[in-house]
C-alpha cells in the first residue's frame, strides 16, 4: 500500500477514507445494472420483444412465442456436391448424407390459428453434421421480410397488437406503421396478392437473410438460400378444416418422401447483406447444393423438434452470419422464447402455467 | 501496531489479478449480451463461450498453486467472523469460478447445442439433452452470476476496508506492492 499524504489529515477527516470503500462497489454495481439493461429502460431488449408478441397473441405455455402451431418432420439432406467449392461445411460435401430434424409451422404467436389466417407458413431445420456441428436455419414461404432491423420489427409488432375494444390490430396504428417504414413496400406488394397455400409440400421457403460461405481457403462468399418444392402446387382450394395443414402433410407423407432442393444464391459485390426487405436480382449465379428429402411427421408436442432452438446463427464450420442486424436479434429473441416454453415444460416455479384460459382447445 | 502477513506467491498473485479481469469481463458480457438484441449480442456470445471455459482450466491451475503455496494468514487482531467472512467468501468465489463455466457448459448440452468455442472447435456435451435440465441450469446460470457478482461487490469493498480503514497489509499482501502500509 501507499503511504498515506500526510496521516495528519486521515486521523482528522477518517471517514473520508470510507468514500471509496462504499462508492467504488456502488459504481461497480452501477455499470452492471446499466449493461444489464436494468438502468437503461429505452434499449430493445429480447425480453421487451417477447413480452410484445406475448402482448399480441396471449400467453400459451409450452408453446413458442412466434411461429406457435406447427409440426415436427425428419428425414435428411443429400449433398450433391456443388456447393463444396463455396463452403467447407461437412453438409456439402459431395454424396454426403446428413439427418435432418424439422418444423413446418404458420407465424403468430397462436398454437389454435386456423391455417388459412395467414398466407405465409414455414420450414425450420436442424442439419447434424457427422462431426456433431449443426446448421440450423428457419426459412419462410415469402421472398422478402417486411423490415430490416429489430427496432422496425419491435415497431411492427406492437402497431399489430390487438385493440381491446375490438380484438382486432387497430387499422390507423398499422397505416401509421407503414407509413413510417417504406421499406416494408416489397413485401406489402407480394402479401396483396399470396393466398394461403393447401400445402406445406408445395411451398418453396426463403432464408431471406444472408450468410457467408467460408471456401477451404478461407474466402468469405455472401449467400441466401431457398428450399424450392419438387412437387408442384396443384391450385386445390384448401379444405374447410382449421388444421388443413397437418392432415395434408400426413397423407402425402403415407404416400412417401417429399422432396426440396437447396438453391444458395450467390451475391455480386454490392449487393445488400444486410437487408432482408430487397432481393437480390434474379440473374445472379444459383447452385443447387443438394436435396432435402422428408419421411416422417410427427406432432409437436411429443415430436423431436419441440425441444429445438431454430436459432439460425447456429452454424457449423463453412458458413457464418453475415452483417444483417435480423440475425443476432433472432438468436437473441429465440434463446428468450426457447428459455420460456421450456421453463413452462419443466412446470418452474413462476412459469406460466396452462389454464382454462390459454388452453381454450384443450389439445393435449 | 499490526501483524504484517506475508505475500501471496507470485504464480497466486499473477492468477488472482488475472482472473479478477477475466471473470468480471465475463460478468458484465454475460449480462450485457442477453439483454441486447444487436450486434453485441453475436460477438459477445462468441467471446463468452471459450472465455468461459478458459476460467474453469486457469481456476484448477490456481487450486493447484494453492495447495503448493498456502496463502499467507489473516491479521491475527482480526475479529474472528470477519475472518469467518473472509473465508467462505474466498470459498465461495473459487466454488463460483468452477461452477459457473460447468453449468454453462451443461446447460447447452442439455439444451441440444454443439457447444462451439470457435468456428470449428466443439466440446462435448456433459449431459444429454433434456429440456427440463436446460431450463434448470439456464435459470442457475443467471442466478449463480448475480450471487458471484455481488459476492465480488462484498470483496472489492472488504478489500478496501483491509486496505483503506485498517491499512493492516491484507491488500498489500496480494497487490504484491510494499509490504508494509
Ligand atoms: C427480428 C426479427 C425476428 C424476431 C424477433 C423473430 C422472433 C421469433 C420467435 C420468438 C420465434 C420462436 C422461437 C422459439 O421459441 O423457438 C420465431 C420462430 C421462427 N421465425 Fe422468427 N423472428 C424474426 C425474424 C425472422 C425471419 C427474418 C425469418 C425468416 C427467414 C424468421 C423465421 C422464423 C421461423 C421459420 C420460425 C419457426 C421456427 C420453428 O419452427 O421452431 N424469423 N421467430
Ligand atoms: C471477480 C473478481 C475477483 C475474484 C473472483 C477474486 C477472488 C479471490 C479469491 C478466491 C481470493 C482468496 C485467495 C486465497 O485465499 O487463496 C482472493 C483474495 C484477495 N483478493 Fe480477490 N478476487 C477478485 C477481485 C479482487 C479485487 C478487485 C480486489 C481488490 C481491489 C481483490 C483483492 C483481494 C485481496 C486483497 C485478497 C487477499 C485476501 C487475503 O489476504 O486473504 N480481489 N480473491
Ligand atoms: C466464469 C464463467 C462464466 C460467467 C461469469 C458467466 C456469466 C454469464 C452471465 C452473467 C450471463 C447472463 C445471465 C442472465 O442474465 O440470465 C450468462 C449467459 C450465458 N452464458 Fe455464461 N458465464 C460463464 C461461463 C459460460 C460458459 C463456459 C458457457 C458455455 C460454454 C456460457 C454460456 C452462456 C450462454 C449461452 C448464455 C446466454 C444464453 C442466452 O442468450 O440466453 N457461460 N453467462
Amino acid at each position: 500500500m501507499t503511504q498515506p499524504v500526510s496521516s495528519r489529515k486521515y486521523r482528522h477527516g477518517r471517514w473520508l477514507r470510507w468514500a471509496p470503500v462504499v462508492a467504488v462497489p456502488a459504481a461497480f454495481a452501477l455499470a452492471f445494472g446499466y449493461a444489464g439493461g436494468w438502468l437503461a429502460p429505452h434499449r430493445l431488449t429480447p425480453k421487451r420483444l417477447i413480452d410484445q408478441f406475448q402482448a399480441n397473441a396471449g400467453v400459451h405455455p409450452g408453446y413458442r412465442r412466434n411461429h406457435a402451431k406447427g409440426v415436427c418432420v425428419s428425414g435428411y439432406f443429400q449433398s450433391s456436391g456443388q456447393a463444396a467449392a463455396y463452403s467447407v461445411a461437412q453438409v456439402f460435401t459431395p454424396g454426403q448424407r446428413t439427418p435432418v430434424v424439422g418444423r413446418f409451422a404458420i407465424p403468430g404467436g397462436n398454437p389454435y390459428a386456423p391455417d388459412s389466417s395467414v398466407p405465409i407458413r414455414s420450414m425450420a431445420l436442424r442439419f447434424t453434421q457427422a462431426d456433431g456441428q449443426q446448421w440450423r436455419t428457419g426459412m419462410n414461404s415469402m421472398p422478402v421480410f417486411p423490415v430490416a432491423t429489430p427496432q422496425a420489427f419491435y415497431a411492427q409488432l406492437q402497431a399489430g397488437q390487438p385493440d381491446p375494444a375490438t380484438g382486432k390490430p387497430d387499422p390507423a396504428k398499422l397505416a401509421a406503421f407503414f407509413a413510417a417504414h417504406p421499406e416494408t413496400a416489397a413485401f406489402r406488394a407480394w402479401a396483396r396478392t399470396a393466398k394461403p397455400s393447401a400445402s406445406f409440400a408445395t411451398d418453396s421457403y426463403w432464408g431471406l437473410n444472408a450468410f457467408e460461405f467460408v471456401d477451404s481457403d478461407g474466402t468469405r462468399h455472401a449467400v441466401r438460400w431457398q428450399m424450392v418444392a419438387q412437387a408442384a402446387a396443384d391450385g386445390a382450394t384448401p379444405p374447410d378444416n382449421p388444421d388443413y395443414l397437418d392432415a395434408d402433410l400426413r397423407r402425402r407423407l403415407a404416400q412417401g418422401p417429399l422432396r426440396w432442393t437447396l438453391r444458395v444464391t450467390l451475391a455480386n459485390p454490392g449487393d445488400p447483406t444486410d437487408d432482408a426487405t430487397r432481393a437480390w436480382p434474379a440473374d445472379r449465379t444459383t447452385i443447387d447444393a443438394g436435396t432435402l428429402v422428408l419421411q416422417a411427421t410427427e406432432a409437436q408436442d411429443s415430436g423431436p423438434c419441440r425441444d429445438i432452438n431454430y436459432d439460425p446463427t447456429v452454424l457449423p464450420d463453412g458458413i457464418a452470419i453475415s452483417d444483417d442486424p435480423l440475425l443476432p436479434a433472432r438468436s437473441a429473441a429465440y434463446a428468450d422464447s426457447y428459455l420460456r416454453r421450456t421453463s413452462e415444460e419443466a412446470h418452474l416455479p413462476g412459469a406460466a402455467r396452462p389454464s382454462a384460459n390459454t388452453q381454450p382447445e384443450a389439445r393435449r | 501496531m499490526k501483524t504484517t502477513p506475508g505475500m501471496f506467491a507470485l504464480p497466486a498473485r499473477i492468477l488472482h489479478w488475472l482472473m479478477a479481469a477475466l471473470i468480471l469481463a465475463m460478468l458484465f458480457i454475460g449480462v450485457g449480451m442477453v439483454a441486447s438484441v444487436s450486434e453485441r449480442h453475436a460477438w459477445l456470445l462468441r467471446i463468452h463461450k471459450p472465455l468461459g471455459i478458459a476460467i474453469l482450466l486457469l481456476a484448477v491451475v490456481r487450486l493447484a498453486v494453492r495447495l503448493r503455496h498456502p496463502p499467507p494468514p489473516l491479521p491475527a487482531d482480526l475479529p474472528a467472523p470477519q475472518k469467518l467472512a473472509a473465508h467462505a467468501s474466498h470459498w465461495l468465489l473459487y466454488a463460483l469460478m468452477i461452477a459457473m463455466p460447468l453449468v454453462g457448459w451443461a446447460m447447452l448440452s442439455a439444451g441440444g447445442y454443439p457447444v462451439m468455442l470457435s468456428e470449428s472447435l466443439r466440446l462435448p456435451p456433459i449431459v444429454p439433452a433434456s429440456a427440463t435440465a436446460f431450463a434448470i441450469l439456464r435459470h442457475l446460470h443467471g442466478w449463480l452470476a448475480m450471487l458471484l457478482f455481488l459476492t465480488f461487490l462484498a470483496h472489492l469493498g472488504a478489500a478496501l476496508y483491509h486496505g483503506l480503514i485498517r491499512r493492516d497489509g491484507v491488500l498489500a499482501s496480494m497487490l504484491g506492492g510494499t509490504r508494509k502500509s
